[in-house]
């Protein structure tokens, strides 16, 4: 564990394990070392395609840095085994795909409504079940915000290259213990399995978030309570001797149960909405190429960002007015900045691995003159430059004959 | 062994006396079980700070949270014993119990159940057996006698029930035992060895649920079901003298493994030392 205290021992060990410089290694890799820069202590998870590499990375390095690794019977299990890690003060991690994190729904909703941070690594494969269990697709986007039952937030992140990933988990991790919600990370079966370049840096050029401890007694009295006005409570972690309840019931600020009166249910489920609300921009991240003369917009996520960023270079080529809008946090949907992008442009096209999820949060957002298409690949084969550039050729084919009309 | 008979309850020192009365149908099992846990903490002296208490859901589940005064983690349907691994392995050196319902950890739960005993994982599960899913209205569950009435086996049941204690034992547990609410003491003896034993233990507490299942089986009091277990059970060193005719709808009670091996976090925590020196990280034990 990176306990507070411990960080110069972990960092020295961190530097002499894996020092700066460039490594040419899998996303799946790459998420591995980026939950243990963030300080990552605890894995349990259970093997299946595209996500085993991440177990096997973490079971090779965790101990190494006197981290735990458990290979759980399920992933019910396992991500269970990660909650109950994270009350004694572990940062944790579980990673799956697809059937997996299906199966993790029920327990994903529990740490919701339990406030326990924790990272949940999805590296989509295609569905619907067993699907093409080897081969990459982006078809979890609504199963990452609606998966699991009732009202409730939630924080997806999803990285678009191997670097990217070493990058978006260390987020994923302070976004986790900075607002005491699990973050779901979208990775996906390609990006996973591609080798690059990336870059490793010194420990200490990573940011590295705590969760809230109580300062005092009083504090940890109220482990559901918006103690310090900005609705994050502090976290009294097991083995404190604060006598902390901690159930999936609706629960008054105490952690008692109380599910019987109206105002408690409201009362917790607006504050963990309004919590993210208010947090809203420090949790929103994209990524914008060539948008401001753009009269198409791509509007594109994970690992089809990448040929779409190669089809706008391209159309630019041939003097297109392309531009790039790349959300890093797909939910909460940035949907406010695709709105004031979407005034100026004619066309959006949303390419996804899908028959069309996120193309669905794009259109909540854009008036209705301005058409938004999909630009979309099922299969398990990513979309290419060549295909997306096809779709912004007769985009701007038909705009030209609309304007003429 | 000294018997106290109580006039007063000198155990709510142990309980969370904001979430009292307890839920718990009177003459219900539960009260007695939760009774014995807290009777064997207090014998032990364990400090509360020093323990973290799981469950899962189910009128059983209920006795550990929100009513004992501990760290209390209250879980998923089932899962109670996989978020304890994660809290035992962040919390070695603390007391980590399940109390929870046959339904929830023999049902829904059974794998992590196996899988827990596998390992050895030292934690001690308080498994609550009624015979009945509770809390959910009387169903026929995993540990249903043959032949019992349920609300979903109105005419009988047609399952032949699990023998819980059995399978944990052959699963790798270092310590297993049955008693009933019925044998209050020896339930008290067995769950502070659980406690003490280092290494996965079960002890399974045949539990009466007068309301869901012994209304409907021609039990309709407590007392009703307590001389049911009574009369029914049989130490294991007599039914080993038995033949299986003769055990037919016995409950057979008593220790039934309690032996030394490699514990789960223990191992792990070896293991990371070696790894962690090998790779540079001193040892944390030695100055
Ligand atoms: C996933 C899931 N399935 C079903 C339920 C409904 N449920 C609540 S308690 C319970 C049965 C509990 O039975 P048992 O563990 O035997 O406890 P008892 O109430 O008999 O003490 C069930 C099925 C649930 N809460 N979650
Ligand atoms: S329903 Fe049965 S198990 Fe549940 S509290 Fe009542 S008597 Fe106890």
């Amino acid at each position: 564990m990176i306990f507070r205290g411990d960080e110069p021992e972990q960092i020295g060990l961190l530097k002499k394990l894996y020092p700066k410089g460039n490594y040419f290694m899998q996303g799946d890799e790459a998420i591995a070392y980026g939950a243990l820069f963030a300080g990552c202590r605890f894995y349990a998870g259970y093997p299946i395609t595209p996500a085993s590499e991440i177990a096997e990375t973490m079971a090779r390095e965790l101990p190494k840095v006197r981290g735990y690794y458990i290979q759980m019977e399920d992933e019910i299990a396992s991500i269970a085994a990660v909650i109950g890690a994270s009350w004694t003060g572990f940062k944790s991690m579980t990673a799956t795909s697809g059937p997996g994190f299906s199966l993790m729904q029920e327990n994903l909703g529990y740490a919701v409504f339990t406030e326990t941070p924790l990272v949940l690594v999805d590296v989509q494969r295609s569905g619907p079940s067993t699907g093409q269990a080897t081969k990459g697709a982006q078809g979890d986007f609504f199963q990452a915000r609606w998966g699991t039952h009732g009202d409730h937030p939630i924080i997806a992140i999803s990285p678009t290259s191997v670097e990217d990933s070493f990058w978006e988990t260390i987020r994923a991790f302070n976004l986790s213990e900075k607002f005491r919600i699990p973050v779901v990370l979208l990775a996906d079966g390609i990006i996973g399995h591609t080798r690059e370049q990336i870059r490793i840096p010194d420990p200490e050029e990573v940011e590295i978030v705590y969760r809230k401890l109580p300062a005092n007694e009083e504090e940890s009295k109220y482990p559901f309570g918006d103690v310090h006005g900005d609705l994050v409570p502090p976290m009294p972690l097991f083995g404190n001797g604060y006598f902390t309840h901690v159930t999936g019931s609706t629960h008054k600020e105490s952690g008692l149960r109380d599910v019987y009166t109206p105002e408690v249910h409201d009362r917790l489920v607006r504050r963990l909405h309004k919590k993210l609300e208010v947090h809203e921009t420090e949790i929103q991240k994209w990524e914008e190429y060539y948008v401001e003369d753009a009269d198409i917009l791509l509007v594109s996520w994970g690992v089809s960002a990448r040929p779409s960023l190669g089809a706008v270079i391209e159309a630019r080529k041939k003097g297109m007015k392309v531009g790039l809008f790349v959300p890093k946090t797909v939910h909460p949907f940035p949907g406010r900045r695709i709105k004031e992008l979407s005034k100026n442009v004619q066309t959006i096209l949303v390419p996804e691995m899908n028959l069309g999820q996120m193309i669905l949060e794009v259109q909540r957002f854009v008036r209705e003159e301005v058409p938004v298409i999909g630009v979309n690949k099922i299969g398990g084969v990513p979309l290419t430059t060549e295909e997306i550039l096809k779709e912004i050729e007769s985009s701007a084919e038909r705009s030209r004959h609309r304007s003429a009309d | 062994m000294a018997k106290e008979i109580y006039t007063k309850y000198k155990m709510a020192k142990y309980l969370r006396k904001e979430a009292l009365p307890t839920a718990l149908c009177p003459g219900c099992g539960g009260g007695t079980v939760l009774n014995a846990f807290a009777n064997a903490i207090d014998q032990l002296r364990i400090d509360p700070r020093d323990l973290v208490v799981v469950s899962g859901i189910g009128c059983s589940a209920w006795i550990a949270s929100p009513y004992f005064l501990a760290d209390t983690l209250h879980t998923t349907h089932g899962r109670a014993i996989a978020y304890a691994t994660g809290v035992k392995v962040g919390l070695p050196d603390k007391k980590v119990v399940v109390i929870s319902g046959d339904g929830d950890l023999a049902g829904i739960g059974g794998n992590h159940l196996l899988h827990a005993a596998r390992r050895n994982i030292d934690i001690t599960v308080i498994l609550v057996n009624n015979f009945i899913y509770g809390m959910t209205g009387g169903q026929v569950a995993p540990t249903t006698p043959f032949g019992a009435v349920t609300t979903t086996t109105p005419y009988r049941n047609v399952e032949h029930p699990l023998n819980i204690a059995e399978t944990v034992a052959s699963a790798g547990a270092s310590y297993v035992a049955r008693w009933t609410t019925f044998h209050v003491y020896q339930l008290i003896e067995s769950i502070k060895k659980a406690l003490t034993v280092k290494g996965f233990s079960l002890v399974e507490a045949i539990s009466q649920c007068p309301v869901q299942f012994g209304r409907r089986n021609r039990m309709k009091t407590p007392a009703e079901m307590l001389r049911w277990f009574q009369k029914n059970s049989v130490p294991i060193s007599k039914a080993k003298t038995l033949s299986p005719e003769e055990l037919k709808g016995k409950i057979i009670v008593g220790e039934l493994v309690n032996r030394e091996k490699p514990e789960f976090t223990e191992e792990l925590n070896f293991l990371i030392e070696e790894v962690a020196k090998q790779y540079g990280l001193g040892d944390k034990n030695a100055d």
